[in-house]
């Protein structure tokens, strides 16, 4: 799994979103950390470019808790932090 | 840990650590803290295919956010959860002037226009790898969404409770609101 230079934090999970339009990368991402433990990490690339605008509302309403947002290359890659359930 | 944020979920990942308290930072928490689940209450009217996504993806998006949703369908909108006719959606030519290549209202009204444009907007959903109606529908049940058909379009065209997809309630105008009542958004699409 990769970690994360910023942080130090190493993703327990990845999931590619890549090609993919809302409501899916949110779809998956949720389904993901349904899959997770609190506390756990979620990786996750996208390419929409809404998703930089969807994510923090994702984990904000979830109540997890987005550790970094940054966009290379047209690829967006998200890192969360599962909150409690 | 060290939360490292993006420029606009700053306030939000720090406040977890209790070491900020923004006004962001509050709402956060209090989004974070809050006792009952937020609740969306749609009302889907419209039988087109284009008619047929805006709620399908409102309440699968919710959904994922861990909201409670439910959605009513009438008049037309009943047709996106009949068990035949949701295969079948269309998109009207006539009267619609945002269609790519515009076509003139006499024209779009000729015998297998309405076809061809239902044909074009399937083709893009289906290259933006966007789900069809059907597995819009499965994701909602999958997440728990309540599906409610209204009792009174059902009467007015003849439709019955088997003539819907699985897993769709029948109710009025009065449940819906009963459930709306206490819904954090509310849509009529």
């Amino acid at each position: 799994m990769s970690e994360h230079i910023a942080t130090g934090v190493t993703a327990d999970a990845e999931l590619d979103c890549k090609g993919l339009l809302c409501p899916l990368p949110v779809y998956r991402t949720g389904q993901a950390l349904g899959r997770l433990e609190t506390g756990q990490v979620l990786r996750v690339e996208c390419t929409d470019p809404g998703s930089l605008a969807d994510f923090p509302a994702l984990a904000r309403q979830r109540g997890d808790t987005l550790l970094s947002a940054a966009e290379e290359d047209g690829v967006q890659v998200f890192y969360l932090r599962k909150g409690a359930a | 840990m060290t939360a490292v944020a993006g420029p606009r979920e700053g306030a939000g990942a720090r406040a977890r650590d209790g070491t900020e308290r923004s006004g962001a930072a509050a709402r956060e928490q209090g989004d974070a803290g809050r006792t009952r689940r937020r609740r969306l209450a749609l009302v889907a009217s419209k039988g087109t295919l284009d008619g047929a996504y805006p709620p399908l993806i409102l309440a699968a998006t919710a959904a994922s956010l861990g909201w409670e949703v439910g959605i009513f369908f009438t008049f037309y909108g009943l047709d996106i959860i009949h068990r035949k006719k949701h295969r079948r959606l269309k998109v009207a030519p006539v009267g619609n002037p945002a269609m790519p290549v515009p076509v003139p209202t006499l024209i779009g009204a000729l015998p297998g226009m309405t076809a061809a444009a239902t044909a074009m907007m399937r083709g893009w959903m289906k290259r933006a790898k966007v789900p069809t109606v059907a597995e819009f529908l499965d994701i909602a049940r999958e997440s728990g969404a309540k599906l409610i058909a209204c009792s009174t379009t059902m009467g007015v065209m003849g439709v019955e409770a088997k003539d819907l997809v699985p897993g769709v309630d029948v109710a009025g105008a009065a449940a819906f609101l009963d459930f709306a009542a206490d819904a954090d958004v509310s849509l009529f699409v």
